[in-house]
Parts: structure tokens; sequence; C-alpha cells
């Protein structure tokens, strides 16, 4: 192992959980702060793409394999759809939140906001495996 | 001679021309009484809080207010993954 | 056409359009690809700040993280194609 590996694993792994814990905390406080689901999942994506570089394809894969990324894809979709239909359910239009009798809570805290953080969790899923994906694919297929 | 260039700089005057005019018809840039200061803004902004529970005003917007507009966003990335994946993947098939 | 006293931030904002300006035009007639790759992570940076200095965080945040993904993604399509502009 080179000596320039070795700094770039170690920085890597250092930096690597702080990145993690930022993408999630600007996905859960959509509500609150600014931010929001694409921003935060997107951060997330790029801990693991920062990861599979440092440390090569194959770890990466170890880390993330390709049936998490394929059904967190899809399901992020249905997931989000499926909320939806909770509006439809009740009698009222699609996707609606306080109109369908959801406590919107208290403004300000981490819960408020009714269906709002259930929505953006999906979409957060759902940005982080399409890029960790789009990655993978571009890195590893061979034409 | 050669009369495509000059009708094709005619051409591109009018379309500037008329480009030029539909600007000149834009009301002031940041004036009250804009189009765009309508009764949807007031109420975005007076009852976003009362109606969402939601501090963020662009969280409440584009996942309560707008929110069948961000699922089709998350159905164009699904849509642009897929054609990455049908243009680059190969023989391996899905699944692994 | 009145007068408008400006004061460091104004002139700080004037500079950042300024060098959107001529990241976009290099990255417009730059040839090597992997320059303008470059060029455009510099542009997507000094337009999160923009966005900062126009009281949107929201997008500031979303701008600073999709410039760097799209740059990754391009480097890896670079990587994959040629790097000289036919």
């Amino acid at each position: 192992m080179k000596i320039r590996d070795l700094i770039l694993k170690r920085i890597t792994t250092l930096v690597l959980p702080f990145i993690q814990v930022y993408g999630f905390y600007i996905i859960f406080h959509g509500q609150i702060s600014p931010g929001g689901s694409f921003a935060g999942g997107i951060i997330v994506a790029l801990g693991y793409i920062a990861y599979a570089t440092a440390f090569g394809v194959d770890e990466g894969r170890a880390v993330v394999p390709e049936k998490v990324t394929t059904y967190a894809e899809s399901y992020g979709t249905l997931w989000y759809a499926l909320l939806g239909l909770v509006g439809i359910a009740k009698g009222v239009p699609f996707l609606a939140n306080k109109l369908a009798g959801i406590d919107v809570g208290v403004p300000g805290t981490i819960s408020s906001g009714g269906l709002i953080a259930l929505l953006s969790i999906g979409i957060g899923i759902k940005v982080a495996s399409t890029m960790v994906s789009l990655f993978f694919t571009m890195l590893e297929e061979e034409v | 001679m050669n009369f495509r260039p000059l009708v094709a700089a005619v051409v591109a005057v009018m379309a500037l021309y008329a480009m030029l005019a539909a600007v000149a018809e834009l009301p002031p840039y940041g004036a009250p009484d804009n189009p765009t200061f309508n009764q949807l803004a007031e109420r975005y902004i007076g009852k976003a809080l009362e109606e969402t529970g939601v501090l963020n005003m662009v969280t409440s917007i584009i996942l309560d207010y707008r929110a069948y507009d961000t699922m089709f966003e998350t159905v164009v990335l699904f849509t642009a993954a897929l054609a990455v994946m049908v243009v680059l993947r190969t023989d391996k098939g899905m699944g692994g | 056409m009145s007068l408008v006293k400006l004061g460091l931030v104004d002139y700080g904002n004037m500079l950042m359009l300024f060098v959107l300006i001529v990241a976009s035009l290099t990255v417009y007639f730059i040839r090597d690809l992997l320059h303008a790759v470059i060029v455009y992570g510099v542009f997507s940076f000094i337009m999160a700040v923009v966005w900062l200095q126009m009281n949107s965080p929201d997008l500031a945040i979303t701008e600073a993280a999709a410039g760097i993904i799209t740059t990754v993604l391009m480097m890896l399509v670079i990587s994959r194609t040629s790097r000289r502009e036919e």
C-alpha cells in the first residue's frame, strides 16, 4: 500500500461519519431549517461516493450492494405515492396533509408538519440511491 | 449573388425586435403591484405556518402545496437512472 | 436613475457575478473538457455563495450539493469517453 493511499483512506474514514450525519440532519430537519430532502439525499450519496472513490469499487459495492440501491430507488417513489393515498382514503384530494385530518404538531419541533417528515425521508432515500446507482453504473460497467 | 445570409440577418433582426418588444411590455422589476404579488402569494405567506405547521416555507410549498409536482420530480430521477442503466448495462443481468 | 450608495457587500456581489460570467464563458470556449468541468465546479460554488447572499439558503445548500455531484458524474463520463473536444 502506497503512503498516499493510506492518507487518503484514513482521512476519508475520519470525515465520512460527519458527512453522513450532516446529510441525515438536513433530511430530517427539512421542516425547521433550510435544506430539504433533495440536498440531504445528495449529501448522503456523496459520502458513499467518497468512500467508494478512496477504497475502490469492490469495497464500495460491499457496503452498498446493488440490491439495496435498486430496491430503495423503486420503493422510494412508491412510498411517496402510498402516503399520497392516505388523502384518498380519507375522502380528500391526493397527497392532502392537514385536510386529511393529520395532526400537524407544534411548529418548530422535528415531528411537526404531519406527512411532510415522512415524505422527506422517502425522497431522501430515493435521491441518495439514485445518485449512488448512477455513480456505480457509470464507474464499473464496461462497454 | 447569394441572398441567404441577408434573409437570415433580416429574420434575426425581426426576431430580436419581437423579443425586445415583449421584454418592454413586462411589468417593472420589483414593483409592488406586479401580477406575481397576487392572492396566491399572500395566502402562502400568510397561512403556510397555520396550514402545514412547518417553519420553513419552501418546504411547506414543495412538500405540501406542490407535493404532486415533487412526486413527479422523483419519477424524473427514476427515469434518468433507468436510462443510464438501460444504455450502460450489458450482459450481467439484473439483481447481480 | 437614482444614485445608489454601494456598500462593501455590493461590490463583493458584483465581483462574484462578474466571476460567474467569466466562468460560464470559459466553460463554453475551453477545449479541454476536464478543465471545463473543473471551471463548472467553480461556477457552482460561487453560485451557491451568491444564493446565500440573496437570502435563500435552501437554494444555496442544494446548489452546492448538486454542483459537486454533477462535477463527479461529469468526470466519470469524461473518464469513459475522450477528454479532448473533437
